[in-house]
């Protein structure tokens, strides 16, 4: 073993090892493509009793389910998309703004001591288990909230969206939506603020001193600035409320309608509500249509994000 | 160095909660003497391994009283039961993953055909171990309170439900009251929002004794758009206490500072209770349809007319083999059904969950159906 | 350039420049605004701020009641009812808290590996190809799968490979890392790009191989990056329930083993205590049995829970903060 063959042997070796790691590197990445296809797949196999099974056992289970109110899989998931995505949306237009709000006030308001110690908390709360706001939202909020929304439903109560009478106790969508919109307010405070710092010194001071005011210098530098960021937060918001689980299965009173009364009960389920609920009591084919409905679900969110990272893509650019 | 001083420092926390782990199991059982006593109570050849139970929630606070007397006997079993719900009970024991399912509705034909496959030998048979009335709560300010009731006949209450009485001081409710003073408020109707034992048990009894106004049929789902619907017995009884004039059905045992209706039978007006809930049980004939071997199926006689029993109740059944491909499972399952059935199991579970202790009578039948297990 | 003596201004169009001054009014509503902006963001703050305190002083005015040692250093077998237990508690959460730290270790075990390596591939390897692109944008999608499609995908996988009615922790870890991944990729992703390309080329340039620059060079700067992104990561899914629910279970005695048995988890726990609301006192049981022991355990635990996170997110900020890399920006 002279020290040359050594060298060229260790040399040989390093080769191998530098092409392993390259094979394995490339291998995580092809399987992040792999996982996503399982997922589908292995959703699409359990569900497909569905598509391919026995049509009348189909049509029992979906009646069990429903009461005898829906007889296929299409009329049962129809009002669980609407409500799940009417769910998400209106907490998401009572998060947006507050958010924005909160980002801005820490970016551009708050003393900078303050700020450091707001930010923290606010990624704390983002990481709050969502059992937790079901906890509280179910305890503490169904009945507090309960003489606010009466005093909507009277006096608005003439809007289609608020009509009366206020269900009580409030286990309605608006007090759900109100919950998740505590629950995403965090997550999208914090990419956007994230956003916003990151502003370019020059342009705010740019506006400032053309004699802006504060206002007009984060509409003009800021808001422009951060819009992509923005748009993407909200996005992902809305994907987090539109699978969130526990907290709408332990505060919402379900039905199954097309319908945009917010303050009564028993009007919309959610779909990630819907499997947690009724999945204990499932019998196989049960099982299999809640699967179905999860891929539905799955394809709702996956459609989501993909659209905000298209929106973010061109904002950018 | 730094880099070493992390590396070094990850690897001291994950020290630390390793040993923590595995410092100790955490079992509250009682140091030494539990397990003696035990040995010496039963005499028997003790029990060991680990088994696994799943099935219907209601059974759950019963169950874990069961467990916990169980092992204090038996201190080398180690035994688990998932309230995952009877339907998933059923479907997991019938796949061969538990030793026994827990369950609010009896086998049907069907899962008692597809047993044989998991069985030994023969097919799967229930039997009933937990009985509870079913308690109809309400929260009415100045009414209701703990031990108070109001009185209600069967279709009082199925037009309460249907929806078609709306306010506390409906003339219905008033005639049968002409003692209490109902305030106008209106009812809001709380129902099961998940599939369940309980509102199939509640539905059978409104169809039974007032079907003329009860259109719909028995099912496990609340059948019409009435009112709110709450996830669990817990989301029933969170539901009712957060308003002023609800009303809903649940597990007795968690009716708590709720009032209760006290159910017309025959003449008199019958307040739910442990022993008027068994009396029912004992009048009840054992249903004909469920012809399997070893099978106790109680067909609920929800009519009766003799006084001071309560008909409003769940039967929650236990499932188990005849013969198990394991023969030590077998033997815990008997041992184990056996204990649940014996008049201090049955004693522990109405101490913990308020549920009925059931009578000798129907204990003999389920004890033969026990003893059918085969253990070698 | 004879005409050079022009003023630049002719032809130029006369401007008015009195038209550009702000009127007094104009001041005043442009000054309005910005207070009423300013007014409006703080009552942004003011309002986020109500249910968020709610629900932190909820939780700690609930739970710390029955939160104490004992609680914390046993777990439920031998609870009978709401009788104290032969060790004097009222049952508590070890079993919840092991397993919670199990099957979260699980799921970093998974996790952690694949998603660095992928976050090497999209930085180091891959030269904005298509292939990556289309990865980058999956990982992106995938930080939006919901946790109970998470769930249930774990529910069938086991289900249809190991045979129906598998309930083990490890089947948890695996619905808990498919939702921890993108975030792993992602953090990786972005501590692996603010390391200097100088570093890179000053490794490469003295004849050391890509593997070895990679894992001695790029990763060990980036590596309290990664650790604190990690660390959030797990922050985020050791709250998840509903995917537990369906795939590790519920018992209640301490189960040590991640690839047989039922698990319990923290966050389970909480749900299930819930959901069992109450129990029975018979009047035998005497003054010490409480009747709404589940409620209590469900929040103390649900305190633990706030804790544990807290713990987490300080410390990966703290390695973040005093490891972090010296770039030269």
């Amino acid at each position: 073993m002279s020290l040359h063959s050594t060298a060229t042997e260790s040399r040989g070796a390093d080769r191998r090892g530098d092409a392993i790691f390259k094979g394995v590197a490339y291998g995580c990445g092809i399987l992040i493509l792999i996982v996503l296809a399982a997922v589908t797949l292995f959703l699409l196999f359990r569900a497909w009793p569905l598509i391919g099974g026995d049509g009348k056992a189909n049509a029992a289970t979906v009646e069990s389910f429903t009461g005898g109110l829906a007889h296929n899989f299409w009329q049962y998931v129809g009002p669980l998309v609407f409500g799940t995505v009417l769910v998400a949306a209106l907490a998401l237009g009572i998060a947006f703004f507050i958010a924005v709000g909160i980002a801005l006030f820490i970016s551009h308001y708050a003393p900078r001591r303050l700020a450091a110690v707001l930010n923290y908390i606010v990624d704390l709360l983002a990481a709050i288990p969502s059992v937790i706001y079901g906890l509280w939202g179910g305890l503490v909020l169904v009945p507090a909230i309960h003489p606010f929304w009466d005093w909507v439903a009277r006096y608005f109560g003439w809007i289609p969206i608020f009509s009366g009478p206020a269900a009580n106790p409030s286990r309605t969508v608006a007090t759900v939506a109100v919950v998740l919109a505590v629950m995403i307010l965090p997550i999208i405070t914090s990419m956007s603020r994230d956003i916003f710092v990151q502003t370019p010194r020059l342009q705010e001071e740019a506006a400032l001193a053309l004699g802006a005011t504060k206002w007009e210098m984060i509409k003009l530098a800021v808001l422009p600035f951060g819009r992509s960021g923005i748009v993407s937060a909200s996005m992902l918001g809305l994907g987090r409320a539109l699978g969130e689980t526990m907290a709408v299965l332990m505060i919402l009173s379900p039905g199954l309608r097309y319908s945009f009364k917010l303050l009564q009960a028993s009007q919309s389920q959610t779909i990630a509500a819907n499997i947690a609920a009724q999945y204990p009591e499932a019998n196989n084919l049960g099982v299999s249509t809640l699967i179905g409905t999860g891929l539905v679900l799955f394809l709702i969110t996956f459609l989501v994000n993909f659209l905000a990272r298209k929106i973010t893509r061109k904002i950018g650019a | 160095m730094r880099k070493n001083t992390l590396i070094r420092s990850i690897a001291a926390v994950c020290g630390i909660t390793m040993l923590a782990g595995f410092a100790a199991c955490g079992d509250n059982t009682a140091a030494t003497n539990g397990s003696d006593a035990g040995a010496t109570q039963k005499g028997a050849a003790k029990i060991s391994g680990e088994f696994q139970g799943a099935g219907a929630s209601s059974q759950q606070t019963a169950v874990e009283a069961w467990i916990a007397s169980y092992t204090q006997q038996n201190p080398d079993a180690k035994i688990s039961y998932n309230p995952t719900g009877s339907g998933a009970g059923v479907t997991t024991f019938l796949t061969g993953a538990t030793a026994w399912a827990g369950s609010d509705a009896s086998l049907s034909a069907d899962e008692v055909k597809q047993s044989a496959s998991v069985c030994a030998s023969g097919n799967a048979f229930d039997v009933p171990v937990y009985i509870s009335p079913i308690a109809i709560v309400f929260n009415l300010k100045g009414v209701s309170g703990k031990d108070k009731h109001v009185n209600m006949d069967g279709s009082t209450i199925a037009k309460i439900f249907d929806g078609k009485i709306t306010k506390w001081n409906d003339p219905a409710i008033a005639e049968q009251n002409p003692k209490a003073t109902l305030p106008d408020t209106p009812i809001t109707v709380v129902h099961r929002s998940d599939k369940s034992g309980t509102t199939k048990n509640f539905l059978s009894y409104v169809k039974d004794v007032a079907g003329s106004d009860w259109n719909y049929e028995v099912g496990e789902n609340w059948p019409n758009q009435i009112g709110q619907g709450g996830k669990g017995t817990d989301g029933v009884i969170n539901t009712v206490s957060q308003a002023d004039g609800t009303i809903g059905y649940a597990d007795a045992s968690k009716a708590g500072e709720l009032g209760t209706v006290a159910v017309k039978v025959g003449e008199d007006y019958v307040p739910y209770s442990a022993e008027a809930a068994a009396k029912v049980v004992d009048a009840s004939p054992v249903d004909a349809d469920a012809t399997g071997e070893n099978r106790v199926v109680i067909a609920l006689n929800h009519k009766i007319d003799s006084g001071n029993a309560y008909p409003v109740v769940l039967v929650s059944y236990d499932v188990a083999c005849p013969a198990y491909k394991d023969a030590k499972t077998g033997e815990f399952v008997k041992s184990w059904l056996n204990y649940v059935v014996s008049k201090e199991g049955q004693q522990t579970a109405a101490d913990a969950s308020g549920s009925a202790p059931m009578s000798d009578s129907l204990r003999q039948k389920v004890v033969k159906s026990i003893e059918a297990i085969k253990t070698k | 350039m004879a005409s050079s003596s022009d003023s630049p201004m002719d032809g130029a169009p006369v401007i008015d420049f009195d038209r550009f001054v702000p009127t007094r009014s104009a001041i005043a509503a442009r000054k309005r605004k910005d207070l009423l902006m300013r007014v409006l963001v703080a009552a942004a703050f003011v309002i986020a701020l109500v249910p968020l305190v709610s629900v932190l002083w909820t939780t700690i005015a609930s739970g710390v009641r029955r939160l104490n040692l004992n609680f914390l250093s046993y777990n439920m077998s031998g609870v009978i009812g709401g009788r104290p237990t032969p060790s004097g508690g009222y049952g508590g959460i070890l079993h919840a808290v092991i397993g919670t730290l199990e099957i979260t270790l699980g799921a970093v075990a998974i996790s952690v590996p694949i998603g660095i390596m992928c976050a090497v591939y999209l930085v180091e390897y891959a030269h904005g190809g298509p292939l990556s692109r289309i990865i980058a944008i999956l990982v992106d999608v995938m930080s939006g799968i919901p946790s109970i499609v998470a769930g249930l995908f774990a529910f069938s996988m086991f289900s249809i490979v190991f045979g129906p009615g598998t309930i083990n922790g490890i089947s948890g870890s695996v619905a808990l890392s498919l939702l921890m991944l993108p975030t792993v990729v992602k953090s990786s992703e972005e501590m692996l790009k603010i390391v200097p390309d100088d570093l890179r080329e000053a490794s490469l340039a003295l004849g050391v191989t890509k593997q070895r620059t990679i894992t001695k060079i790029v990763l060990r700067t980036s590596l309290p990056g990664i650790v604190s992104g990690v660390i959030l990561a797990i922050a985020r899914v050791i709250g998840e329930t509903a995917p537990l629910l369906m795939t590790a279970g519920y018992i209640a005695t301490t189960n040590f083993n991640l690839f047989s048995g039922q698990m319990t988890t923290l966050p389970v726990y909480v749900y299930q205590e819930y959901s069992k609301l109450s129990v029975t006192c018979p009047a035998s049981a005497g003054a010490d049995c409480i009747t709404s022991i589940p409620m209590q355990r469900s929040w103390a635990a649900a305190l633990t829970l706030i804790i544990l996170v807290l713990i987490l997110n300080l410390v990966g900020r703290l390695v973040a903060r005093v490891f972090a890399v010296k770039t030269e920006r």
